[in-house]
């Protein structure tokens, strides 16, 4: 057997893709899905492949974030590409979807073009491109849809730099759904969040800090649903973080529209209270929000209201950290800690199945993004695979892959995460 | 009067404070209240340190002359237009006026919390004379002395505080500390300037002042800014003060309410000259009592210091 084979043996494969959770070797070769069967791994031809022993571990679809920052190009004293995806590689992600809000920002085919041969180069996982959804992010004038799907983006986004203009906001939609892309909105109105820090609540208060109330989100996200239903074009909520957005998606999936989203970690498994003093690391837009809010992430998550997690990794160097929090840049880092904290906080918590979990994390990020080979283990697929040891235990803390360690989860004590990460059936990260 | 067991470096603010805390400040307060020309030893030979990068002159030269009472040598600083973005981070300037023998820095800044993480940071004593909208913890305890010494007591009383409760530092640490000694505290005016889940803290709240009023021991009356305007979160300042001023034709029937004003009063705003001067007003003796409880501060952090001396 050749050498660009490889065996992973003895695990349980969950691809919820093909309803299978079951006792399954899995054969990689020429960065494919070969073939999976349970006793592969004993076959006398198979004998001289390389291999992963995966016993009592969870083989799955490589995971899939859709929202990641990766500062590459004009931040790279917080992330690089390849620190970037070696956080993700360990993190047990094999794809991420790099947001588009750099400097400069990937509003142009020659950028994304640039930014994935780069990416190509450097990468320790997949980068998947979204391009920007008006020239310079500044909300004016559209980017070349058509042209930027055809220099690799799967996606268009002004994240970070909310689209105001709600006029603009509507042939957005339209045309990137036209050239097969998806648009992703952060939805927040400047006009309610400005100058916020933290979630309108109690704990704001108490700090004397401006704050940011929910309506600032779900005054977009319900614009955004009236948009989809006029367009008929599909829309994907980034990083929902209140009750009343939750409700409102609710009730347009109702009405069959195509609209999508997802929730990141901190804002399913954390609230406003949480929040120690005045500490920068709990300081990211969305804010985090209420008890209530976060419970009805965690609901929406689980049928399926909310189809993704995505972690929406925003490294920042200490020195945009280490500041009175009203200065302090917005963001948490999150490759490397999703995993861990989905296992240990939601499915170890009986919050969601471990077949969900893998679900939100590959197959609807997939599905979602319109990657066809992605999210599924079937014959044929990109050999993308996370091997997942859910027994693991281990401590976030520094050194962390990314160049940046602002994370709200430091010190936390988890249990599981990635033994092996293999992307176009290379092994990208092994523990 | 027992022995205090104060056992802080710092005061950044009453929110985490006890009870105990809190009265044994006020405690140490009293003789200095109760002599105005009082002066002690408790701060002699050490050096006092002023650090305000917000203009004030009131809480300044009251920490002064409270340091000076003492026996300090002070050393004043005004950070013009500083703030933590701009060249020299707060905690290196702080750092230098240690270096030069500073062993208590007064700092006023505008950034909420900017001094908690800094605390750990110094070995100077750090008082916090106003952290953004968060805590001016010698302010409110001024105003519970004044009440105090006014009315006799805290518990129970029905205390009103009146105006821009959103940006106020002086709200926020009058409600811990006069909640925390069991008093009855409401937070009144209009809804933008009331904010968020401020009933957690443990205070009502009110829109309407009339009825606040009714019933109330005192009423501590927030300076109102003009800026606010822009913002939308008034309309105008005479539409305020329709509402939400104090003037003599609202006052009638509470003849025993005592009108507290951290100052300076814009007069005809949130308050009429006929109010802040009038016999319910306790705006002087509120200054006189800011001196006496800054001393009270010096005097405790001095003890701990002794105590904590190699
Ligand atoms: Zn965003």
């Amino acid at each position: 057997m050749p050498a660009n084979s490889l065996l992973i043996a003895g695990g349980t494969v969950i691809d919820p893709e093909q309803r299978l959770e079951a006792a399954r070797d899995v054969l990689i070769k020429d960065g494919r899905i070969e073939d999976m069967a349970a006793g592969l791994a004993k076959k006398e031809r198979l004998s001289g492949v390389a291999r992963i022993e995966a016993a009592g571990c969870w083989v799955t679809p490589g995971l899939i974030d859709m929202h990641v920052h990766l500062r590459e190009p004009g931040g790279e004293a917080d992330e690089t590409i390849a620190s970037g995806t070696r956080a993700a590689a360990r993190g047990g992600v094999a794809s991420v979807l790099a947001m588009p809000n750099t400097e400069p920002p990937i509003d142009s085919p020659a950028l994304a073009r640039l930014l994935a041969a780069k990416a190509r180069e450097a990468g320790a996982v997949n980068v998947l491109v979204a391009g920007a959804l008006t020239l310079g992010q500044k909300g004016e004038r559209l980017t070349e849809a058509a042209r930027l799907k055809e220099a690799g983006a799967v996606a268009l986004s002004d994240d970070g730099r909310p689209v105001m203009d709600s006029g603009l906001m509507r042939r957005a939609m339209e045309y990137a759904r036209d050239a097969g892309l998806l648009v992703i909105d952060h939805c927040e109105d400047a006009s309610l969040s400005q100058g916020g820090c933290l979630h309108e609540g109690a704990a704001a208060t108490a700090k004397g800090l401006r704050a940011i109330p929910w309506a600032s989100e779900t005054v977009m996200v319900l614009r955004d649903i009236a948009l989809c239903e006029l367009t008929q074009a599909p829309i994907h909520l980034a990083h929902l973080s209140c009750a009343q957005s939750v409700a409102a998606l609710r009730s347009a999936k109702k009405r069959g529209l195509p609209v999508s989203a997802e929730a990141t970690p901190h804002h399913l498994l954390l609230c406003e209270d949480d929040m120690p003093g005045y500490d920068a690391d709990f300081k990211m837009n969305p804010p985090l929000r209420g008890k209530a809010d976060r419970q009805a992430l965690l609901e929406a998550l689980a049928d399926g209201t909310i189809d993704a997690i995505a972690t929406d990794h925003a490294p920042h160097r200490p020195q945009r950290k280490e500041l009175p929090l009203e200065l302090a840049a917005f963001g948490v880092i999150g490759l490397e800690t999703a995993l861990g904290l989905a296992l240990t906080r939601l499915a170890a918590k009986g919050a969601l199945s471990r077949r969900k979990l893998i679900e939100r994390m590959s197959c609807a990020p997939a599905r979602l993004l319109g990657l066809k080979s992605k999210g599924s283990l079937r014959r044929g697929a990109d050999a993308d695979v996370t091997v997942i040891d859910p027994a693991a235990s281990w401590t976030v803390k520094p050194p962390f892959e990314s160049l940046s360690r602002n994370t709200p989860f430091a010190g936390l004590r988890l249990k599981g995460r990635a033994r092996a990460t293999i992307v176009g059936g290379r092994v990208a990260y092994a523990l | 009067m027992a022995a205090i067991s104060w056992d802080r470096k710092d005061l950044l603010g009453l929110e985490t404070l006890s009870s105990g805390e809190i009265e044994g400040i006020l405690d140490a307060a009293a003789p200095f209240a109760d002599n105005p020309r009082s002066r002690g030893k408790a701060l002699s030979g050490r050096l006092v340190a002023f650090f305000f990068s917000e203009p004030s002159t009131r809480t300044r030269s009251s920490f002064e002359a409270a340091a000076k009472r003492l026996g300090a040598d002070v050393l004043g600083l005004s950070a013009a237009g500083s703030s933590a973005a701009k060249g020299e981070t707060l905690l290196d300037s702080l750092r230098n006026l240690e270096a030069v023998g500073a062993e208590y820095l007064v700092v006023r800044q505008e950034l909420s919390g900017a001094l908690e993480p800094l605390a750990s940071k110094l070995k100077a004593s750090l008082l916090n004379a106003g952290d953004g909208c968060h805590e001016h913890p010698t302010q409110a305890l001024l105003d519970v002395l004044t009440l105090r010494r006014k009315k006799g007591r805290i518990k129970g009383l029905r205390v009103v505080i009146v105006g821009d409760i959103l940006h106020s530092r002086v709200a926020r640490s009058n409600i811990h500390a006069l909640t925390a000694l069991g008093a009855r505290v409401t937070v009144c005016g209009p809804s933008a300037l009331i904010p968020a889940g401020i009933e957690r803290l443990g205070a009502r709240v009110s829109h309407d002042l009339n009825a606040a009023l009714a019933g109330a021991d005192a009423v501590n009356v927030l300076r109102q800014q003009l800026e606010r305007q822009n913002r939308n979160l008034i309309a105008s300042l005479p539409d305020y003060a329709g509402r939400y001023g104090l003037s003599p034709e609202r006052l009638a029937g509470h003849k025993d309410l005592l009108i507290l004003h951290p100052g300076p009063v814009n007069r005809g705003v949130e308050l009429d000259s006929a109010c802040a001067d009038g016999p319910q007003s306790a705006i002087l003796e509120q200054v006189a009592n800011g001196v006496a409880v800054r001393m009270a501060v010096f005097s405790l952090l001095a003890s701990w210091r002794a105590r904590h001396a190699r």
